[in-house]
């Protein structure tokens, strides 16, 4: 995203450190963004065909309602922007709106970048959004998951895992019982397995949770490869073909131009996705779990004085969060193609765990990052099919690459909760 | 110290002697309970896992310490007391059980004729015997010998090459592993946890290959430059993480994750496809071939496919052995992974360091990749060229609690496992994951001793586990 502007960058970061003083975190963010705004004005500028138009369109299709840009005029334009915001931020005049300016920032080079790819083209917007959502729920889900186990204080790195075997469990028994629904239990009940050990080893065994996590992961990847290569491959007819769940409309709301379709057109899963984020919301800030929770994830032995018994809500919230990540592995089979393949969760744990940590361990910005990752996702899918000038390979990138600049760049300092990965042990 | 010492002395009850016998020869800790030491502490001298192997020092040790207590007690008291290596080895057979459970239950035979369990349970039991047998047999013929070929060899009905294939296998199968484990082992002593050696090791598979295959180098020369090449590509990916968390805190489990996956697929599908990389004549992505001249010698003839990499790794464990032990960078690897702060406040640059450990880390996961495409047919770059050393390296080094020694005794035990993997997969058809399955197990049991100490019913001492250095979570 920064191209020539890296090697500038450093010296700036390396300068800072010394100089604490001027080079503040808004500075810098704004030197950045004022460096990709150049590039993004210049390169995505000369790149774009002089006369095309780069139309996006309210709808899923080429038809219908949309916006016709001149794309050259629009690429400088954004990128325009890009400088603009970038300028005022190393001024020091939008010091107090970090992250106002940050979206504005980001969203301008975006927006720079897709004048180019789409000149000529088209861009369905609504489309892009059901897109965002459909690849958003496995992370949505997975960072729930994380949310609850490490507002508890136990770190779950195993959120790949449970994918993982949810999934899996979600395409095996489905097929085998033919029913979908029972498909969506198994999976969550296979990723509540995942959880429950994560729960025995880092609670009772105080094994390092990080690692355990990752090990976990591992050991999914081992099961779940094993059978398989044993029983799906060679069976896929009684194995792995799994009914899956189609879309559910929701009569009156779906017809709401624009919003009806990407939010009131989905699957099951999705919406039980958006249904828990809510409930996790209201649940953790309104209950009597979530203030113990919480308690028992910031100070548990505060919480213990109280008669709160940590070990027990932390148990309970692990296997919990398992039994979501599995619905959210389920998406990936029975909510989605159906076929269970080896490694299918594709890293989509970690970068759910990206998610939670970049909504500072609360399930609304678990959320947010979750849409942001499903956009870089969705997005790298419709230029990949629209023959983008950008190899596929890069494209495909993109959902890692944001990942990894959100954790370095746009979190900034983050604060977990106290106790997030350190075992109770009563004294 | 001295005092958990004496515990298992007074417990076994082996000679009846006094306490205050017992307090006043020793002073020093008797092997057992050094094995049981710690990983934290970071000025241990001799590594555990070569502490812990074989009873005949510590039955010496022991006896010097304690003249009354017979050479037999003593060594039975090493072997039911929970130290390092009493769980490290029950760990391996806690492991293996639950894997025949695996193989067993996934058996067609064992499923079929549990359909009449309760009529003929005994078919049942046989059948799973045979599955369970059959495989096992394997794993052991596929990595060290087969009695077998053995036999006809010393006849004279066999070649010795044909004798030495497994163990060939498993050198070859342990050398990568002992690469991505050095990478994962030196990133923990430094309080990072890596888990992009598979990225590193597929960057330095892509740094070897291209080297390799670049220019028609002369003899030695051209192998020195692709081994260089690997180390260059997984440093590199190695310092783009270390950058990333020295400068802007980004925690190196995401970081490394996610270059993990733009380093493969991603990024390697596309280069292997340009022209002048591709192999001419063929459509899927593969690299030409890495020239004669660039390739790992073989170590036993050309027969067995055994070599030059396990002698490079080995020779780079000693090098992170001496760095840890020996060097100043070393020291200050340690200290900062036992304690940041503490470090920053003696004057130590914690930035420099993550980096620095993530460069050399790197570099020794590059190795890895560099192995596999270098010694390896078809001596190409492919997507999946490195298969899971990146993973497999993580459990690797977890085994060898991030020591040197350790690591390598973990890689050849892994290597010897993958190696009879395959050679399950030949004569059962068993899936090679049972090894994935098998190694994860063994690292969650060595990770959890008191489970371990819990099954078997061990007497209670400290034991060495592994990861104290790093519980800080996100925080740290």
């Amino acid at each position: 995203m920064v191209g020539p502007g890296q090697a500038v960058l450093s010296d700036a970061v390396a300068e800072s450190v010394a100089v604490h003083g001027y080079w503040t975190r808004s500075r810098k963010a704004g030197l950045v963004y004022l460096l990709a705004g150049v590039f993004a004005a210049v390169v995505f500028g000369l790149a774009t065909p002089a006369h095309e138009t780069a139309r996006f369109t309210l709808s899923v299709r080429s038809n219908g309602a949309g916006i016709d840009l001149p794309a050259r005029v629009f690429a400088v334009a954004f990128g325009v922007v890009c400088v603009l915001v970038g300028a005022g931020m190393l001024g020091g005049y939008l010091k107090r709106r970090f992250g106002a300016s940050t979206a504005v920032a980001v969203t301008a080079f975006v927006l720079s970048f897709l004048c180019w790819q789409i000149a000529g083209h088209f861009l369905p917007l609504v489309g892009l959004a059901q897109q965002t959502l459909y690849l958003a729920v496995p992370l949505i889900l997975g960072s729930l998951a994380g949310v609850l186990g490490e507002r508890s204080g136990v770190i779950n790195v195993a959120i790949e895992g449970q994918l993982l075997t949810g999934a899996f469990c979600g395409a095996l028994f489905g097929s085998i019982f033919a029913s979908a629904w029972v498909g969506l239990v198994a999976a969550a009940l296979g990723g509540g397995l995942i959880g429950a050990i994560l729960a025995v080893l880092a609670i009772r065994y105080l094994v390092d949770q990080v690692v355990l996590g990752v090990v976990l992961n591992v050991f999914a990847m081992g099961v779940t490869g094993y059978l398989y290569d044993r029983f799906m491959q060679p069976n896929s007819a009684a194995y792995n073909t799994p009914p899956i769940f189609g879309q559910l409309k929701i009569p009156l709301l779906a017809d709401i131009p624009v919003i009806g379709p990407v939010l009131f057109q989905n699957t099951i899963i999705t919406y039980l996705a958006i249904v828990l984020v809510v409930i996790v919301t209201l649940a953790l800030n309104k209950t009597r779990w979530g203030l113990r929770t919480r308690a028992v994830g910031e100070h548990p032995t505060a919480a213990d004085t109280l008669g709160i018994r940590v070990r027990l809500v932390r148990y309970r919230n692990v296997i919990i969060g398992g039994l979501i990540a599995g619905v959210g592995g389920a998406a990936l089979t029975i909510g989605s193609v159906g076929q269970f393949g080896k490694d299918m969760s594709a890293g989509r744990g970690f970068i759910a765990l990206a998610a939670l940590i970049f909504g500072r361990w609360s399930p609304t910005g678990a959320l947010a990052g979750a849409l942001l990752f499903g956009f870089a996702d969705a997005l790298q899918s419709y230029l990949t099919s629209m023959n983008s000038v950008i190899p596929s390979q890069f494209l495909t990138m993109l959902p890692y690459i944001a990942t990894i600049l959100a954790v370095a760049g746009l979190v900034g300092k983050v604060r977990a909760p106290s106790a997030d990965g350190k075992p109770y042990v009563k004294s | 110290m001295s005092s958990d010492d004496e515990k298992p002395a007074d417990d076994s009850g082996a000679a009846g002697h006094t306490p205050g016998r017992d307090d006043e020869p020793t002073g020093q800790p008797t092997p057992a309970s050094r094995a049981g030491d710690p990983d934290a502490k970071p000025t241990g001298g001799t590594p555990k896992a070569q502490d812990g192997k074989g009873g005949t020092p510590k039955a010496r040790d022991g006896k010097a310490g304690d003249p009354r207590r017979t050479r037999t007690a003593i060594v039975i008291d090493a072997l039911t007391t929970a130290n390092t290596a009493t769980v490290t080895v029950l760990a391996v057979v806690l492991a293996l059980v639950v894997g025949a459970l695996v193989i067993a239950l996934s058996d067609q035979q064992v499923l079929d004729s549990m359909q009449y369990f309760f009529s003929r349970p005994g078919d049942t039991f046989s059948a799973a015997w045979q599955a369970v047998s059959t495989a096992y047999a394997a794993l052991f013929t596929g990595s060290i010998v087969d009695p077998e070929t053995l036999n006809y060899a010393w006849w004279g009905m066999a070649s010795w090459t044909q004798v030495l294939t497994p163990i060939s296998e498993t050198l070859t199968y342990a050398a990568p592993l002992i690469g991505t484990g050095l990478a994962v082992g030196l990133a923990f002593r430094a309080g990072m946890f890596n888990i992009g050696a598979q990225g590193q090791a597929m960057m330095g598979a892509i740094g070897a290959g291209l080297v390799g295959f670049v220019l028609p180098w002369p003899p030695v020369i051209g192998v020195i430059a692709a081994v260089l090449g690997g180390l260059l590509g997984g440093s590199i990916w190695g310092l783009i993480a270390g950058w990333l968390k020295a400068k802007f805190g980004a925690h190196e489990v995401i970081t490394t994750i996610m270059l993990n996956y733009i380093a493969a697929p991603s990024f390697v599908t596309w280069l292997v496809v340009q022209h002048g990389i591709q192999q001419p004549g063929r459509n899927d992505p593969i690299s030409k071939p890495v020239v004669d001249n660039a390739q790992l010698p073989h170590l036993f003839g050309s027969g067995l496919r055994a070599n030059l990499a396990i002698i490079l790794v080995v020779a780079a464990a000693i090098g992170v052995s001496w760095l840890l032990r020996r060097s100043t960078l070393g020291f200050e690897f340690r200290a900062v992974g036992s304690n940041p702060n503490a470090s920053r406040t003696a004057g130590i640059n914690i930035d420099r360091t993550y980096l620095l450990v993530m460069i050399f880390a790197g570099a020794l996961a590059g190795l890895g990749g560099a192995a596999i495409v270098l010694g390896n047919t078809p001596n190409s770059i492919t997507p999946s060229v490195v298969g899971n050393i990146g993973f497999d390296g993580i459990t690797v080094a977890l085994l060898g609690r991030g020591k040197p020694v350790g690591t390598v005794l973990a890689g050849l035990l892994f290597g010897a496992l993958q190696a009879g993997a395959s050679q399950m997969q030949v004569t059962s058809q068993i899936p090679l994951e049972v090894s994935t399955i098998i190694q994860s197990l063994i690292v969650i049991f060595v990770a959890a001793p008191a489970l371990v100490k819990a099954v078997f019913r061990l007497r209670a001492q400290r034991v060495g586990t592994i990861g104290q250095n790093l519980a800080k979570g996100w925080n740290g």
